[in-house]
């Protein structure tokens, strides 16, 4: 490289299309210098601190959008994909903050360091969802996850909180160390870790050799097992029940939700750009682990007491119903997962911060039988609450429903290069959600149609759980009724990625409705 | 066309689900107020939707009092519209809600407000249902009948209620999610979900290839058959009806049974006619084992109400063999025998109903002489009985007959064997009513039963009343539905008629809309902004 000096409207530039992570990062160091200083009964400050920190980084992706394109030398793409995915992953921080107030506060665990942590966390989610680069995403991979193993952590005096991060520890690492694995066979292959460039090389050594370099699909496979578990598709699914149970509700609620869109958006990335060209291969691998992890994540929630840990199992099957549009390798798809993404978080951390206020002190009430009644106690809780299960499971006039219409139809729209093996996967993700539906209808039996619970004493639903709840529900139903924007949006992010149909997808319908829907 | 009028068909759809929000802002222990609007609005409802009969034109087959706009994108759309097969359909749905209403004054006690809320959601989603002419927007009222329904049974059925809310919901969500997949993968087919559309484009340019339609057709009839319910599919009735309150059987078995057999005429029979005339003997033979099952199954019953309820199995069976039979005299019948099902079958429920409000049980052997005590009600309950029986010149006799001869015309068999499931009729129903209403009282509580109530006989007269001006005044009913039944029949035809993958290309395996010859009217539909 000649010129290694960058001039200040560059600077200024890259600075901008970094503005989240910056604004995060920022906020995250002021909690922790904020924090020796305030007593503690005043803790709960830094709490608000965080959230003003979340909206903050909300309003700056704006400055994102504003100057979209390459920052750091192409480490770094913001462009509407990303920005579509740091909105989601944002809202999700935002709403999991509003609800770790109270529950730090009568777990007595109000400290500076958790939304610090939460803020880092987020913000290596952002570098996930912009890196174009193997190297950097490995990086925002690190961050996210070592703030989150400490969360996961963060009740140090009970058990399963240590064993949670313990495991998710043990095994994360394992994980961040196969997809590292992964990134140096890539670059042996290709030379390259830029995501655009390593497509490039591919081809012209598919054009040479005419065949796929086995050590590059190695890399790709290595890869798979890292994102993998952090999406939580079958066969890596293993420790989310015992984590997602172990940690502090509203870290569930966090660790559900942002990690999954931000880890999804950079396996779109990988998989759709850098390995378009196998994408005939890798489309069974995830075909596989589609169907494994629906049918895991459901079977597994079927004979659950524990609302929780059934939570936590639901989370699986979404990873599986999302990979179902992951599969597509359209750009449809690539909408259609956004749309998901979207809709999952909130009904997701929604449903989480239920049961963050339902589980009360120590967490001891989240069997079902607990919420026996629960309909006559609480209604607009146990209504919000059955939203977000009727979402989940994918009722109409709820963004999970649109969630599922839209991925559904993404796959099928890509038969003509996979032929009958979508058709297949549809109808399992189909029976799946059938399966599904028994689960989560439980629980609204349970609330609604059980005789009342007489140990359950309901306590008052603080004001910030109140406001993150009620965000979460017009967001859900907002996404049911009228999903046309967000659609657009998510298509027009989706269009925003140098995705080149291969030429035996090439499909002009495609190309025309994504038209229809733009209008 | 219907400009004056062409927001009704949204008012009366959305009018039950606007009165919610009346009821919402009550107290919920006003029960008094609760019940009055409630019953309120439905009435409302009710002459609100007689209007569709003023401005309905029944010499036009086609969909009225049209609503069109873009929803989600510019491919989902909300499209509104009636026609012959409909029409009736949405007055049977905002006649019934006010009678289920007025039976529930005084046997729901709890939640008083979520029952009547939950009553006036489901309306809304019914109509919908009836009236959507958007596969999307369709599935979507589809989808949103079963969760009122759900709670109605679940919260405030009897003993078993949570077994059967839950059998009820897993067993329509299981059809009806294939269902979904079906309309997906014709939207990939067609690039449209809008229902005339896809109608012209199957039946102008180019027809399914087989295979496709017969998988479409199944994923469409399942969804179907499981609401009808079509034997072997009927299992989750029985259940649900047992354990549902009055009125969520009133509902269930006057109006969302039809939402089964509506789906068949709606979509089954014109997107893909080749599969429908490939199965339809198959489908012919299960709606025959139903009549005869149903039937027999009904006689033996020692619980009122599960009888009730084998009837619908029976005379549904009646419903899909007239219309799987394409003649028009049969379609016509069937339509017409889903709104004498839904009135006597109504009815039914609604006296044994009135039963249960009195001793708390459906156990015949916990009746028996009951004529003696309450005349009235014991007469009506026989009228109504006479009607099921389709005894001449009630609304019932009417409709099976209908059917009966216009399947003779095809199928000489299939007419056979289904009269004998008008005879078994006659046999359960009588033999029903003696045992519950004649000889001596038989249990000693009995004897002190109060006769029915003004509201009761209100309910039961009005039923009545509307029975005997069916049977009497069928052409009033059936003309409307004549041009369109006449021009479902005549699409079919021509969609059959026609070389298949002969002379016009077959839809290209993927590909779709482009590919396809549309009418210059509809691509500039289609790709309206």
């Amino acid at each position: 490289m000649s010129g290694m000096t960058i001039s200040m409207a560059e600077q200024i530039a890259n600075l901008q299309r970094v503005a989240p992570e910056l604004v995060l990062s920022l906020f995250g160091i002021i909690v922790m210098i904020a924090d020796p200083f305030i007593k503690p009964a005043g803790k709960r400050a830094l709490g608000w601190i965080a959230f003003a920190g979340a909206l903050v980084a909300l309003a700056s992706v704006d400055v994102a959008i504003r100057s979209q394109g390459f920052a750091y030398s192409r480490l770094i793409s913001t462009d509407g994909f990303s920005i579509f995915i740091h909105v989601v992953v944002i809202v999700a921080a935002a709403l999991a903050i509003l609800g770790s107030i109270d529950y730090l506060e009568h777990e007595e665990l109000q400290r500076g360091e958790y939304y610090a942590l939460v803020l880092f966390a987020t913000a290596g989610m952002g570098i996930l969802a912009g890196a174009n680069e193997l190297i950097t995403a490995f990086i925002g991979l690190e961050i996210s996850s070592i703030s989150s193993y400490i969360l996961c952590g963060f009740r140090r005096k009970v058990r399963e909180s240590n064993e949670a991060a313990m495991k998710y520890f043990l095994l994360g690492s394992f994980a961040t160390a196969f997809f590292l694995y992964g990134i140096a066979m890539v670059y042996g292959s290709t030379g390259t870790t830029h995501i655009d460039s390593v497509r490039t090389a591919l081809e012209r050594q598919m054009a040479g050799s005419g065949h796929m370099p086995a050590l590059a699909l190695l890399g790709l496979g290595l890869i798979f097992v890292g994102l993998g578990f952090k999406v939580v598709a079958a066969p890596f699914q293993v420790y989310a029940p015992d984590v997602y149970q172990g940690a502090p509700t509203p870290v569930t609620a966090l660790l559900a939700s942002a990690p999954k869109a931000a880890t999804f958006a950079l396996m779109v990335r990988i998989f759709y750009i850098s390995f378009q060209p196998a994408s005939g291969m890798w489309f069974w691998v995830i075909w596989v682990s589609a169907v494994l992890t629906m049918f895991i994540g459901n079977l597994g929630a079927l004979v659950q007491t524990n609302v929780k840990r059934m939570l936590a199992y639901s989370s699986i099957a979404h990873a599986g119903y999302i990979l179902v549009a992951f599969a597509a390798a359209t750009e449809f798809g690539v909408a259609a997962v956004l749309f998901y993404l979207a809709a999952y978080v909130l009904m997701k951390v929604g449903a989480f911060l239920v049961l963050t206020h339902l589980g009360q002190r120590g967490e001891k009430r989240l069997s079902l039988q607990d919420y026996a009644g629960l309909g006559m106690k609480q209604p607009a809780l146990a209504a919000c609450f059955s939203l977000f299960l009727l979402s989940l499971l994918g009722l109409p006039a709820t963004g999970g429903f649109f969630g599922k219409f839209f991925a559904f139809q993404g796959a099928l729209d890509s038969t003509r290069s996979h032929g009958g093996a979508v058709i297949a996967l549809v109808v399992i993700a189909a029976i799946n959600s059938v399966i599904g539906a028994y689960y989560y209808v439980r629980v609204i039996v349970a609330m609604y149609f059980w005789p009342e619970s007489q140990e359950y004493v309901p306590t008052r639903v603080s004001g910030a759980v109140t406001f993150a709840l009620v965000v979460a529900a017009i967001g859900t139903l907002y996404l049911g009724i009228i999903p046309g924007r967000v659609r657009s949006l998510a298509i027009n992010a989706a269009h925003s990625l140098p995705i080149q149909q291969s030429s035996s997808s090439t499909n002009a319908l495609l190309r025309t409705r994504g038209a229809f829907y733009r209008n | 066309m219907h400009t004056p009028a062409s927001y009704l068909l949204t008012v009366v759809t959305f009018l039950p689900l606007f009165s919610v929000a009346a009821l919402l802002v009550l107290r919920s222990d006003d029960h008094v107020w609760i019940r009055r609007i409630a019953l309120a609005a439905s009435v409302g409802e009710f002459a609100v939707s007689l209007l569709l009969l003023r401005g309905f034109d029944i010499t036009d087959p086609a969909y009225q009092f049209p609503e069109y706009y873009n929803w989600i994108g510019s491919s989902i759309h909300y499209h509104l519209g009636v026609d012959g097969i409909s029409l009736f359909l949405v007055l049977l749905t905002t006649f019934l809600t006010p009678l289920a209403i007025l039976c529930s004054w005084k046997s729901i006690h709890e939640h008083v407000k979520g029952f009547f809320v939950c009553l006036l959601v489901i309306e809304t989603a019914m109509i919908g249902v009836f009236v959507s002419l958007d596969l999307f927007l369709f599935f979507v009222f589809w989808e949103i009948t079963l969760i009122p329904m759900y709670f109605i049974i679940g919260m405030w059925g009897h003993e078993r209620r949570i077994y059967a809310a839950v059998k009820f919901i897993l067993y329509t969500m299981f059809g009806s999610i294939l269902m979904l997949v079906g309309i997906l993968w014709l939207y990939h087919l067609t690039g449209t979900f809008d229902l005339p559309v896809i109608e012209n484009m199957l039946s102008n340019s180019a027809p399914l290839p087989s295979t496709e339609g017969l998988l479409l057709f199944g994923a469409f009839f399942l969804a179907f058959a499981i609401k009808v319910p079509l034997f072997p599919l009927h299992t989750w009735l029985p259940d649900v009806h047992t354990e549902a309150p009055t009125a969520g059987s009133v509902i269930l078995a006057g109006v969302m049974l039809k939402l089964g057999t509506y789906g068949m005429l709606r979509f089954c029979l014109p997107l893909f006619p080749a599969a429908a005339h490939k199965l339809a003997p198959f489908i012919a033979v299960m709606a025959i084992i139903g009549i005869v099952y149903g039937a027999l199954v009904a006689t033996v019953q020692h619980d009122l109400k599960r009888l009730v309820a084998y009837t619908s199995v029976s005379h549904l069976g009646f419903v899909v063999l007239g219309i799987f039979a394409f003649n028009a005299i049969a379609m016509q019948g069937a339509i017409y025998q889903m709104l004498n099902h839904g009135i006597s079958t109504g009815a039914l429920f609604l006296a044994v109903g009135m039963l249960y409000d009195r001793r708390h049980t459906h156990e015949i052997s916990e009746f028996g002489g009951l004529a003696t005590p309450m005349p009235v009600l014991m007469s009506l309950f026989l009228f109504v009985a006479l009607s099921s029986l389709a005894l001449p010149p009630l609304n019932g006799f009417i409709g099976e007959f209908l059917i009966l001869i216009g399947t003779f015309a095809g199928h000489h068999s299939w007419a056979a064997w289904a009269t004998s499931g008008a005879v078994l009729s006659a046999i359960y129903l009588l033999w029903a009513y003696q045992r519950v209403a004649l000889g001596e009282v038989t249990v000693e509580k009995n004897k002190t039963l109060p006769d029915a109530s003004l509201r009761e006989k209100f309910i039961l007269v009005t039923l009545a009343v509307t029975i005997l001006f069916m049977g009497l005044a069928s052409p009033y009913f059936m003309r409307p539905m004549e041009p369109s039944t006449n021009a479902l029949l005549q699409q079919m035809n021509d969609q059959l008629q026609r070389p298949q993958n002969a002379s016009l290309p077959p839809l290209p395996r993927t590909a779709g809309a482009p590919s396809v010859v549309l009418p210059a009217a509809m691509v500039e539909r289609q790709a309206r902004p």
